[in-house]
């Protein structure tokens, strides 16, 4: 009997045919796959010829890389005039800012860069200083060398800050002058509650100083510098902002409650445009009439303010997601309620909406456009300007200036999504 | 120089900051060493305009340095406010600037329901049309059914709607925030004709494409006085403005130039030595120093010379004297007499 | 010590942990208290500064200014206007205007965000990058600088009133607006007319009793097909019957402009397009995620059933998607009813263009006009929010 030939191993997988793998296969299943898809897939090619080329053409080859006025720019078929963005670039960061003193604003934006850098950067090391120096020293330093210091601090500024130190420590000590504690045990507290308003009088006094830099007026203030400062403010004060109203909304105290939600739905119920022509046409008339602010300021309050309504709706939807077991647990623990937010809540509560941070500083950063309508110049008030120069005047200079405008607004807001969409990576990981 | 801080929302809040009883703008602008101006946001070429070194300049700009140099005898000292037409008068009258010199008309609502005072015309002007020379119109009045681009929050916006109502035209207007975005509107072709204040027509017609595609129609539709103006319930402030601007004609009339003026003091003319505070006390009336039109004319020169420099014909404006002449050429600039 | 629980007055009890101030309910109190003495005090400086501020400028204040003649036009009136209107109407107009730019945007928006959210799921690779090189490019830019684009780069190319793009029908498009047909109701137009509120009655009813024929047996009814033909097919059929009573009246060049017709200005199209593409891709995202929300053994079910992948979408995904999706897309349309007061940049007469600008600078009245808009932003907003919560409840509903 002869033994049939059996296989002792599996035979060679043969590999997949040609039309179901490689550059075809891919092609099939992802372009060709059925009448409908083709369909699609012509079309959207179609979509992309109309539009791409000319794009090209327009942007690159027919663009005007080099000139000196309108001249060079004017013909049947020019392209974009970069010519025209170059010679404007400086207003475009610096607005109206003496040219003398831009070695301030360079300075303003290396120290921003040297700050945001490696506080973006998960690995390097000295993350509280960093935030120190962002959230503290960077701020005194970039007014100072951006307004030229030299503030005059009246004596109502100090007489502000004693009377909130006073009333900081009159609340601190309360327990003790009621006599419900002996006062030893009140006495670290209350050096503490000394430290911020010590670190407040010291930047008084360096306000004050005279380090003979020029002063230059915020309506010199112009370009990419502007968008930055209202930017960076309204960050600044809309998120800490946000979180108090957030905390304030699901607050046990009405009436604490109550004014959270009218401050929150107000903000959010109105155009920012209208926030904007009331902080520039009405706020005046609610000042007593020596008290006038700064069109800048008035601005950054509006901005910050309507960002803020946005933010304390975002944390809110972060503590409404957490479990009722976290609260319960703190309390179990014997926190007090800063504590169990500070220490527990709002840790987990903050990481989970990241995401919706981030939109809303996003919208707060191209919604800083807005403020070209009450006259001040941020970057695309800066465009809007220089496209009326008589210099540069040609059909393709609207464009051109708006493309270059959209262009840094594009990186900035596309750099921050995708930086959140990191960090959420990050912090995600450790859940699981 | 300090600068004083905006006090603050906190002290307000606490009731530390003691609402001063409305003090007088002229102790103000001294103690604080400026005079603080309302200027033309938009940028008006020639009458208000910064330029790239961040200084502003102009017609309007130069009567605010008037005002510092008589003050204080030192023309620079001045700050200027950009305001846009919807903003300006609310910062006139919530203390922002201690004057506006914003190519304002004056008319009776606004000085009588608004808290204004008009301090007089430096600059008589009236509202025309610019077309395309293509359009092949020569009048106004063949504007019927024509689209028009106007800047919002002016007497130019009436002014254009009386006219057509009143010549029974169909009128098209399509309304605009500022000047520059109506002016971009017209030079795309949205509209058949832009209108605003003459003046203004020379200025805006400078940041067209193809200026000399456009024309300036002959008509002139309204009265249009332009001046500076301050707030009402200041008697004191309002008559360093309203005498700065007379003797800034005076001058012209006496011709007394900004180079001319020192030795001008020793002339025998008693006008100008009233004038120039070589006689009288006039200068004390008004709470300033005896020599304050001269201060005020070595800072910036007469009323001529501030237009000639300025928007005048050697200028890219080129605009003639006209009615802004004075009224012994056949004009309207009249200095009242200083005596 | 029972007997000193009793005394709580006494001086060895309130120094022990127990004292009232650590007690949650008295530092409530005293918390809201200093609150509401804060805002109070704000209140109270605010409008005494306001009171005395315009005192002492004498600058008038109240509502009479809305009785006073305008003696301003404006571009766009849904209700006769003219210069001699007052401040009042013109305060409708523009309300009006801002009604009409949101309602047609949202529409827009929405058509727009829906098909890009569908595409960016698509199995087409060309498709997905497509969907989603609009959506990362749209909402990372300003939308005031998108309608500038719109309205001035691209409003610019377009040719003069001289010469119109003939878009067929007698309509025509140009720099100054694209221009419609209108019709004109010639006597018997009545007909057409009642037959088309027949038609919509009639498929009313029809959707219903397909409603209830299909709970009960099962079996669908071709609905749209049948209501389309109605809707189109009724009128047109009365239009002959009575002889053609409505003519066109197509817009033609007279003077400077084209005369007659329908007219859409340029600065509604630039607006309209400027706020539906930047509110689409946001609302694209929202349908993404509401449709990824559904688990996978909800389609995979429905292809078992047989039912094509257009019919799951529609009738499996969607309509349970549709509760993850209609929060946020109310917020998306709260947004663009908002961000229609941009329109004051290119100068499309809204309400806040003509009230908070032409009006307010007019009167010189600001803390008024300003006030009176943003309270209707404000009610607009709670209104369409109590109607989403509204509609989000009735879809809840069917949640078994």
């Amino acid at each position: 009997m002869e033994i049939a030939y059996v296989r002792s191993e599996p035979a060679e997988a043969l590999p997949p045919p040609t039309s179901s793998s490689g550059p075809i296969g891919w092609l099939r299943e992802n372009l060709f796959s059925g009448i409908r898809n083709t369909i699609l897939t012509l079309l959207a090619l179609y979509l992309l010829w109309l539009t791409i080329p000319p794009m090209i053409q327009f942007l690159f080859i027919d663009a005007v890389w080099s000139g000196s006025d309108r001249q060079d720019c004017l013909g049947a078929d020019v392209g974009a005039c970069w010519a025209f963005v170059e010679a404007r670039f400086p207003q475009y960061i610096y607005g109206r800012y003496p040219i003398d003193e831009r070695w301030r604003v360079d300075i303003f934006f290396f120290l921003l860069a040297a700050g945001l850098i490696p506080m973006a950067i998960p690995r390097v090391p000295y993350k509280t200083l960093n935030a120190i120096f962002l959230l503290v020293i960077f701020p005194v330093v970039s007014l100072i060398l951006l307004t030229g210091g030299d503030f005059e601090i009246g004596v109502s500024w100090w007489l502000a800050l004693v009377f909130t130190l006073v009333l900081a420590e009159i609340i601190v000590l309360l327990p003790a002058l009621l006599g419900a504690v002996p006062f030893a045990e009140r006495k670290r507290p209350a050096t503490v509650t000394l430290v911020p308003f010590a670190a407040l009088a010291l930047i008084f006094v360096i306000m004050g100083l005279d380090f003979g830099l020029r002063e230059v007026e915020t309506s010199l203030w112009g370009g990419l510098l502007v968008t930055l400062v209202l930017a960076l403010c309204g960050i600044a004060a809309s998120l800490p902002l946000g979180i108090l109203l957030a905390l304030g909304r699901r607050s046990k105290m009405p009436i604490v409650r109550m004014f959270s939600v009218i401050f929150i739905e107000f903000w959010r119920g109105v155009p920012l445009i209208t926030i904007l022509f009331m902080s520039s046409v009405m706020l005046p008339l609610f000042l007593p009439d020596d008290v006038s602010f700064d069109k800048l300021l008035r601005a950054i309050i509006g901005v910050a303010m309507f960002a803020s309504a946005y933010m304390a709706e975002v944390v809110r939807g972060g503590l409404q997601a957490m479990p009722k077991g976290q609260y319960e647990g703190a309390d179990a623990l014997g926190l007090s309620h800063w504590q169990k937010m500070r220490l527990i809540i709002l840790p987990q509560a903050l990481k989970h909406v990241i995401p919706g941070i981030v939109n809303t500083f996003i919208g707060l950063f191209k919604d800083t456009s807005l403020v070209l309508i009450i006259g001040l110049f941020d970057l695309l008030g800066m465009v809007k300007l220089s496209l009326v120069d008589p210099k540069w005047a040609t059909p393709v200079t609207p464009a051109t200036g708006y493309i270059f405008a959209a262009f840094v607004f594009w990186v900035f807001c596309f750099g921050m999504s995708r930086y959140s969409m990191f960090i959420e990576r990050r912090l995600d990981r450790t859940h699981r | 120089m300090k600068k004083t801080v905006l006090p603050i929302a906190i002290a307000a809040a606490i009731g530390l900051s003691v609402a001063a009883a409305n003090a007088a703008t002229l102790e103000d602008v001294k103690s604080k060493g400026f005079v603080q101006c309302g200027a033309n946001a938009s940028g008006l070429a020639g009458f208000a305009t910064t330029n790239d070194q961040g200084e502003w300049t102009g017609f309007d700009v130069d009567y605010c340095r008037a005002y510092a140099a008589a003050i204080f005898g030192d023309p620079s000292k001045v700050k200027f406010t950009p305001l846009n037409a919807k903003e300006r008068f609310t910062a006139l009258q919530s203390g922002s600037v201690d004057v506006l010199v914003r190519n304002t008309t004056w008319t009776m609502s606004r000085d009588t329901q608004l808290g204004l005072n008009f301090t007089g015309t430096n600059y008589y002007d009236g509202q025309g049309f610019m077309v395309r020379k293509s359009l092949g119109i020569t009048s106004a009045l063949e504007l019927s059914g024509a689209s028009v681009c106007v800047q919002t929050g002016t007497t130019t916006e009436l002014n254009l709607s009386d006219y057509f109502r009143a010549n029974d035209m169909d009128l098209n207007a399509v309304v605009f925030e500022s000047a520059n975005e109506a002016i971009q509107a017209y030079d795309a072709g949205r509209c058949d004709t832009f209108t605003t204040d003459a003046s203004g027509l020379y200025a805006e017609r400078l940041k067209l494409t193809n200026p000399d595609d456009h024309m300036i129609l002959p008509e002139v539709i309204s009265k249009e006085p332009l001046g500076p103006v301050v707030r009402q319930g200041d008697d004191e402030w309002f008559n360093i403005v309203k005498w700065v601007g007379f003797a800034l004609v005076n001058a012209e009339e006496l011709g007394v130039t900004k180079d001319n003026v020192e030795e001008m003091k020793n002339s025998d003319n008693p006008e100008i030595k009233r004038l120039l505070g070589t006689e009288g006390a006039y200068g004390e009336a008004i709470g300033l120093d005896n020599d304050w039109a001269a201060k005020a004319i070595a800072g910036v020169g007469n009323y001529g010379e501030i237009f000639d420099r300025n928007i005048g014909p050697d200028t890219p404006l080129g605009i003639e004297r006209g009615i802004n002449a004075l009224w012994t050429n056949g004009g309207l600039q009249y200095g009242i007499p200083v005596r | 010590m029972a007997v000193q629980d009793h005394d709580a007055g006494s001086a060895p009890a309130a120094r022990s942990r127990g004292s009232f101030i650590y007690d949650p309910k008295v530092r409530g109190t005293f918390f809201q208290a200093l609150v509401l003495v804060a805002v109070l005090f704000f209140v109270y400086e605010a409008a005494t500064n306001v009171i005395a501020n315009l005192q002492r400028q004498h600058i008038a204040s109240g509502f009479g200014f809305l009785q006073q003649t305008a003696g301003f036009e404006i571009s766009q009136t849904l209700i006769s206007y003219s210069a001699t209107s007052t401040y009042g109407r013109a305060f409708f107009v523009g309300l009006l205007n801002t009604l009409l730019v949101a309602f047609v945007g949202i529409v827009l928006a929405t058509i727009l965000g829906f098909v890009v959210g569908v595409m960016r799921l698509s199995k087409n690779w060309l498709i997905r990058q497509l969907a989603t090189a609009y959506v990362e490019i749209m909402r990372n830019l300003p939308l005031l600088l998108q309608l500038f684009f719109w309205y001035f780069a691209v409003l610019k190319q377009l040719p003069g009133p001289r010469q119109s793009i003939e878009l067929g029908f007698g309509a025509a498009l140009n720099i100054r607006g694209l221009y419609i047909p209108a019709p004109v109701l010639g006597p018997g137009s009545g007909i057409v007319i009642g037959a088309f509120v027949v038609a919509v009655l009639v498929s009313i009813a029809i959707a219903r009793w397909s409603k209830k024929r299909q709970m009960l047996t099962g079996r669908r009814f071709p609905v749209p097909s049948v209501v389309l033909a109605l809707i189109i097919g009724l009128p047109v059929l009365a239009f002959f019957v009575s002889g053609g009573p409505i003519t066109l009246e197509r817009p033609e060049l007279k003077g400077f402009n084209l005369q007659g017709g329908v007219q859409v200005i340029p600065e509604l199209v630039a607006l309209v397009l400027g706020l539906a593409i930047y509110t689409g891709a946001f609302i694209a995202e929202i349908v993404r995620a509401g449709i990824q929300s559904v688990s996978k053994g909800q389609s995979e079910a429905s292809h078992a059933l047989g039912l094509t992948t257009g019919m799951t979408l529609w009738l499996v995904v969607i309509p349970q998607a549709m509760r993850v999706i209609i929060p946020p897309l109310t917020s998306q349309f709260l947004n663009l009813t908002k961000n229609s007061s941009l329109a004051v940049a290119i100068g499309y007469p809204d309400l806040v263009s003509v009230f908070a600008g032409t009006v307010l600078n007019q009167t010189g009245q600001a803390v008024e006009v300003i006030s009176m808009t943003m309270l209707v932003y404000l009610v607009i907003s709670l209104l369409t929010s109590a109607f989403m919560n509204w509609f989000n409840a009735h879809v809840a509903l069917v949640e078994r």
